[in-house]
């Protein structure tokens, strides 16, 4: 046990020893949180628009400065012709068009009706559809003020009160997908590729022949990787707390005792791929290829898990941080406890016992 | 009459020393790995640099190939200075290093080369050495195998030949036999005599020190310093020993 | 010139003679392309209501019969218990509450007006705003129906309206594919060439044979230029082959010129290729370089307007793209393959990339020692 205790030790001095590493583990994880949750929005905000005002009357002067004053749109150009659109377009800054009749305003007066056309650059299908949502938004907000008194019978008005994030702030969504995504690379990732390191480079054999047991091998390796994400993702939530201020709705033990079990599971997943990796740089594409983009885009981090189709809703369902980010959520953001999450915990700890179990399943045929 | 003699004397021994080496003097920080070496190699000679692991062998060796500068001190390689001249110098050096240097992932033939094709030998020259050096090492039917099928051994000499591959002056040697059988060491040294027989300078490192007699001069360094410099027969003499070995550990001593 | 032949010979010689990490370099990407292009839509379909009707009027039936009529939304469960309905939407199973309230039908007999009270779960605040414009839509329909009816009016007609036709440019049905396979694509092909060509020259450094190359006259630019080419030639074939499987798969439209392209996408590749070698000259282990890759890496990407839009980042952070490549070869990806943008809609970027390029490659070459 002396001896466990003393290899631990000097695996600690190793990875502390080293500014340039401490540098990588600490402050990597903290400049992209803090990067990412002032970046990573995806409300409308500024896009550039064009409009091309056939009728240049009163009425569309104040539609075109009611569009501008929104805060979602800011004007690139007038156009002269519809001709332009396609040029201007291709640019690829201007995102949607705006394209009122002639006559308009007078239309509008003398027959209660008027044209406009909307042109969105859907090559981002997301952003046109936002745009021309936002667009009609504002024209019929328009119209509504406009017929003032002209009261209109009957109408059921949507009373809607915002839950659990009443701001819509996108903070709240993607401060948890970026604790997932951080602690599944750096646990996950950083495990693999040091024991695959030993293996590499020869080192392991030495340590297999030294009476330390293989299992204490293994612990001793992950050991102050276990220690270091504990601290990243303290530092990870007190930053989302103060900084972005995401709340802590929730019990904060059981918030740090679901990280923790969260972070062995990404150690036991890095031990797993060790065991079958020769070299570093497999160990690497592995933790890369198939963690990285997966865990961005399958765990509902970004994009909402229940509008993928159903083959890919069951991918997303062996992806760990998918649970992860789900019980974080519901701690964080919802206050609900474990009753809540208990079988997001259920799921997380089966992982981890799986990936226990193959590691040292690999690594016992390996020595025989 | 005298004077014109010794005065040519002088000449063709300057003209036969191919490293120069004044007053170097390599720091890492606050550790002084080499503390003023001054020392001369001729054309021709074995050269033996000995001394026990961190005496700062390698670090001098380094730093005569080019691989690494030195603090400061006047030094030439082949005729060029080292601080103005690397390139020159790498023109004119073969050196084979303490790790493994060729890759274990190509074969015997791609490796040559690739080597080959750095030091920019035309294709019929390097075909003609090739088959001139599998001969030579009786390793024509491996020449398709890949380097990391080969025994320990096989690659040691391998390594050596590649690094003369370009007909280099000098060949740089760092402790080139670690690791192999008694066997496989005599056959090293006998490529080591023949490329010295044919004018080339050899600059080896060991901490072997039987291999210290194969030496024509022996350098042995302690703690970053040259503590003796002759022939090993003089050494012995000098340190009144029986076998090299003695010689060291009797210096050894004296300095702790 | 020949010096750099050999290398490239040799370079090659290994890349394909290493069996693990072949299908990696080309199935692997390709693979996930494929896959995770589906993952990535706000498309909303099933938006679960849990329905608190506490009027069970003619009119509040018909509300909800027209709320289920519609594609996106779906009753989860109704209830009258409030408690029930805030533990649905708790545990995620529904992602809005429905309150009608106790005097609907009477009150908008009565005032010609009422509420219709809405609880959405909004940690999501784009689906949460995308839900309440779907409802609005409903509702003005169903006003419409009812006042139509009630009026005994065929159809009726607001005083004053604004007709607004949209029409969606370049991707007309809205398909999500499209947007994405190119964005993929473009990780992708930079993962696999930033990261082996960083690790595989620290890995000769690990190894030591880079010892052997630097006693040799080999060049500084031969080098680093010999380490770059085999990378450059396998992310472009990687782009290759992942544009010919969205077309494929995804009958994704390649509207503008191949060549231009590629001529990009090797231009983007140098600079993101020779940022790649910059940190692995710095670098002593692969492990090191790796993580400082990642680094990057997931800064690029996430600022690179693939998955959300660059417009809506701080002007601080869009300052800070102009020196993202990925933010440059992303625009020009989507500009050119569904728009057929053309050369010169794209100069600014072109001049760009070229700074990027050259700053990163002569960063590399200058910091890679042949002497320590």
């Amino acid at each position: 046990m002396k001896r466990f205790f003393g290899f631990v030790k000097k695996e600690f001095y190793h990875i502390f020893r080293d500014v340039r590493t401490m540098l990588i583990l600490f402050g990597i994880p903290i400049a992209q949180l803090l990067l990412f949750g002032t970046v990573i929005k995806n409300d409308i905000k500024d896009a550039e628009i064009a409009i091309y005002d056939q009728s240049k009357d009163e009425v569309t002067q104040e539609i075109t400065a009611k569009l501008l004053s929104s805060g979602y749109f800011i004007l690139d150009r007038n156009l002269e012709s519809i001709n332009d659109i396609e040029a201007i377009f291709k640019k690829g800054k201007v995102k949607e068009v705006i394209v009122f009749e002639s006559n308009f305003g007078r239309l509008l007066e003398k027959e209660g009706k008027a044209n406009v056309q909307i042109i969105a650059d859907a090559s981002d299908p997301n952003m046109g559809k936002l745009l021309a949502n936002y667009t009609t938004g504002i024209l019929n907000d328009y119209i509504t003020k406009k017929m003032g008194e002209m009261k209109v019978p009957l109408q059921i008005k949507p009373e809607v009160r915002m839950f659990y994030n009443e701001e819509l702030e996108s903070v709240y969504l993607f401060v948890p997908g970026i604790m997932a995504m951080i602690l599944m690379l750096i646990s996950a990732m950083m495990t693999s590729i040091s024991i695959t390191r030993e293996k590499e480079l020869g080192t392991m054999e030495i340590l297999l022949v030294s009476p330390l047991k293989p299992v204490q091998i293994i612990l001793g390796k992950v050991a102050p990787y276990l220690g270091l994400s504990i601290i990243n993702a303290f530092v990870i939530i007190l930053i989302g707390n103060l900084v972005f201020g995401v709340p802590i709705v929730g019990s904060t033990i059981l918030l740090m005792a679901e990280t923790i079990l969260f972070i062995m599971m990404a150690l036991c997943l890095g031990i797993m791929i060790s065991t079958a990796a020769k070299t570093q740089m497999v160990a690497m594409f592995i933790s890369l290829i198939a963690l990285m983009l997966p865990t961005i885009l399958l765990s509902g981090f970004i994009f909402p898990v229940e509008n993928m189709p159903m083959a890919l809703q069951w991918l997303s369902s062996i992806m760990p941080p998918r649970w992860f980010i789900v019980i974080l959520k519901n701690i964080m953001l919802k206050g609900t406890g474990l009753l809540y999450v208990w079988k997001e915990t259920l799921i997380l700890l089966a992982m981890t016992s799986v990936f226990t179990i193959v590691a040292v399943k690999k690594f016992k045929t390996r020595l025989e | 009459m005298k004077d014109e003699l010794l005065k040519t004397e002088t000449v063709t021994e300057t003209n036969n020393k191919v490293i120069q080496v004044k007053n170097l003097v390599k720091k890492f920080g606050s550790f002084v790995a080499n503390k003023s070496l001054t020392f001369d190699v001729y054309r021709g000679e074995i050269f033996g640099f000995l001394g026990a692991n961190g005496a700062g062998k390698t670090t001098a060796m380094r730093i005569l190939c080019g691989l690494s500068s030195p603090t400061s001190g006047e030094i030439t390689v082949g005729g060029y200075d080292i601080y103005k001249e690397t390139e020159k110098i790498k023109k004119n050096i073969g050196y084979m290093s303490q790790k493994f240097s060729l890759y274990e992932d190509m074969t015997v033939s791609e490796n040559i080369r690739f080597y080959g094709g750095i030091y920019g030998l035309s294709i019929s020259k390097r075909k003609e050495r090739e088959a001139e050096m599998l001969a030579k090492l009786k390793m024509d039917e491996v020449k398709n195998k890949l380097i990391s099928s080969l025994p320990l051994g096989w690659k040691q000499k391998l390594a050596f030949s590649v690094a003369m591959l370009h007909d280099p002056q000098i060949v740089f040697l760092d402790e080139p036999t670690g690791g192999v059988d008694p066997v496989t060491r005599r056959q090293f040294w006998d490529l080591i005599y023949e490329a010295a027989a044919n004018g080339k300078t050899i600059f080896v490192t060991t901490h072997y020190m039987d291999e210290a007699e194969y030496c024509d001069r022996v350098t042995i360094m302690v703690d970053g310093r040259i503590d003796a410099l002759d022939t090993p027969d003089k050494l012995k003499k000098q340190f009144n020993a029986q076998n090299m070995d003695e010689v060291f550990l009797k210096l050894a001593r004296g300095v702790s | 010139m020949r010096t750099i032949l050999y290398i490239l010979q040799k370079e090659f010689i290994q890349i394909f003679r290493n069996k693990t990490m072949l299908p990696m370099i080309f199935m692997v990407p390709l693979i996930q392309m494929l896959i995770l292009v589906f993952a990535a839509t706000y498309d909303l379909k099933n938006v679960d209501i849990f329905l608190v009707d506490k009027n069970l009027s003619e009119t509040s039936r018909e509300l909800v019969s027209h709320f289920e009529g519609s594609p996106f939304f779906n009753i989860y469960d109704a209830s009258f218990d409030l408690a029930k309905a805030e533990n649905s939407l708790k545990s995620d199973d529904a992602d809005l509450i429905m309150l009608i309230p106790e005097n609907f039908e009477s009150d908008l007999i009565r005032d010609d007006e009422v509420g219709l009270q809405l609880l959405v779960n909004a940690i999501d605040g784009n689906k949460a705003q995308l839900i309440f414009s779907y409802v609005q839509g409903i509702l003005s329909s169903y006003n419409k129906k009812v006042i139509a009816e009630w009026k005994g009016l065929a159809e009726f007609n607001p005083p004053l309206q604004i007709k607004a036709k949209i029409s969606y440019w370049f991707n007309s049905e809205l398909d999500y594919k499209w947007y994405m396979a190119p964005g993929i694509l473009a990780i992708l092909v930079t993962i696999i060439g930033m990261f082996l060509c960083g690790m595989n020259l620290v890995r000769e450094k690990e190894i030591g044979t880079i010892e052997q190359l630097n006693v040799t006259p080999i060049q500084k630019y031969q080098f680093i230029v010999g380490k770059l080419i085999p990378f450059l030639v396998i992310a472009l074939f990687d782009l290759a082959f992942g544009l010919l499987l969205a077309k494929i798969a995804f009958n994704l439209p390649i509207a503008g010129s191949l060549a231009l392209l590629f001529g990009f996408g090797t231009l983007y590749l140098v600079g993101v290729l020779g940022l790649g070698l910059f940190i692995s000259t710095v670098a002593d282990t692969q492990q090191q370089v790796m993580f400082v890759s990642f680094f990057f890496m997931m800064i690029f990407i996430l600022m690179g307007g693939i998955f959300t839009p660059v417009d809506s980042m701080p002007d601080w952070a869009q300052t800070l793209d102009r020196v993202n490549p990925i933010y440059y070869f992303m625009k020009i990806m989507r500009n050119v393959v569904m728009k057929g943008s053309g050369f010169t809609d794209l100069i600014e970027e072109f001049v760009s990339l070229i700074v990027i390029g050259l700053v990163f490659l002569s960063l590399s070459i200058w910091r890679y020692r042949k002497t320590s």
